[in-house]
């Protein structure tokens, strides 16, 4: 594949590296003439000076044939623009932005930006995972479905423990596809298959069913009515 | 967005015409380029940042313009005003022609001061006097003001 990195700071430069090893063709963006120079002493002749932004760059970088486009700057705005351009004048396929306001992701989504990266949110939700917060995590987005992969720790006393799946009523599209018992055993569930306090539950869902979806998995049993 | 001389003489002109005008920079200096009696609103903040557009309530503007310097903040707040925000009115300065002309053709309004202001240079330095120059500026002055 052919790779343009735009950002040829720390981000880019281990990119562009693991990018080479892995035999793609990457060419880096760098506007610091001195790091441009580092990067080419390091990794060769895979630089070019100038700014990711501009068209006029993009077009010598053949922009046109690249299959990829990563903006990895330390500037959201300049990332989003970056990927922007590629996609508007030179038709790159897939745009990938790094974002540091998670915020950012959403915004980017809409604005046709293919996939964001955030360290920020990467970081959360890693400490969301180690805490015992009732909180679902969304894991990615499936480009242009909606749809989105989330994770969900199944609490104590959560209405599904000790139910079959098939007994959980889901919000609308939403799908339970992996299972991962306390004994770290991945599992597809059936119908049959019983839920326990403690299972991570990864599930597909859309967006806007997100909160639903957290209701029907983690939600305490209803008060019972006589 | 952008309390430059550009941005603060459009804030000025638009509160003399009777607008309610807020006119936000991320640096506090920026307004020395306001007049003592601006009747607007200062706020200083980041204006790429979705959080601060709410805050400030750009969603329920009927008007919003960015002005900094940086074309790529520019575009990312004008995109984020009328896309996420729904602000019906959004323009913005884009000093770079190729990305100004990209960013109107996905429906922004937008402006390239770059072009005409090459342009304008030329004609005076190719003017054979100094009166003829200052005659050339005078015309330009006007057309501003129609």
């Amino acid at each position: 594949m052919y790779i343009i990195v735009v950002g040829g700071g720390k981000v880019g430069f281990y990119l562009a590296k693991e990018l080479v090893e892995a035999n793609h063709e990457v060419l880096v963006i760098e506007e610091d003439p001195e790091k441009a120079k580092e990067i080419a002493d390091e990794l060769g002749d895979i630089v070019l000076e100038g700014d990711g932004c501009e068209a006029s760059v993009l077009d010598k970088a053949g922009t046109e044939r690249a299959d990829m486009l990563l903006a990895v700057t330390g500037e959201d705005q300049d990332n989003l623009v970056a990927c922007q351009v590629a996609k508007q004048r030179f038709n790159v396929a897939r745009t990938v932005a790094r974002i540091n306001n998670p915020k950012n992701e959403e915004i980017f989504q809409k604005l046709e930006v293919d996939i964001t990266v955030s360290a920020t949110s990467a970081i959360m939700a890693h400490i969301e995972q180690e805490l015992p917060t009732h909180h679902l995590i969304p894991l990615m987005r499936l480009k242009g479905t909606g749809l989105e992969i989330v994770e969900v720790r199944i609490p104590e006393d959560s209405r599904v423990v000790g139910q079959p799946v098939k007994n959980i009523l889901l919000p609308y599209q939403s799908m339970i596809s992996l299972i991962v018992g306390e004994d770290a055993q991945p599992k597809v569930p059936s119908g049959e298959t019983i839920i326990h306090a403690g299972d991570e539950v990864v599930a597909v869902t859309m967006h806007e069913s997100e909160e639903a979806l957290r209701e029907a998995l983690m939600a305490p049993p209803p008060p019972r009515s006589f | 967005m952008g309390c430059g001389r550009v941005g603060a003489a459009l804030a000025v002109d638009l509160a003399r015409d009777g607008a309610q005008v807020m006119i936000l920079d991320i640096d506090p200096s920026a307004f020395r380029f306001l007049p003592e009696d601006f009747p607007g609103t200062k706020v200083v903040g980041n204006g790429i940042d979705l959080d601060v557009l709410r805050k400030i309530g750009v969603d329920r503007m009927d008007v919003f313009v960015s002005a900094t310097r940086g074309d790529n903040r520019n575009v990312m707040a004008a995109q984020i005003a009328r896309h996420i925000l729904g602000v019906p009115v959004v323009a913005s300065r884009v000093f770079d022609p190729l990305r100004e002309e990209m960013y109107r053709n996905m429906g922004l309004r937008t402006i390239n001061p770059t072009r005409v202001q090459a342009k304008r240079l030329k004609k005076i330095i190719e003017a054979e006097s100094e009166e003829e120059a200052n005659e050339i500026v005078a015309g330009f002055m006007r057309q501003e003001e129609s």
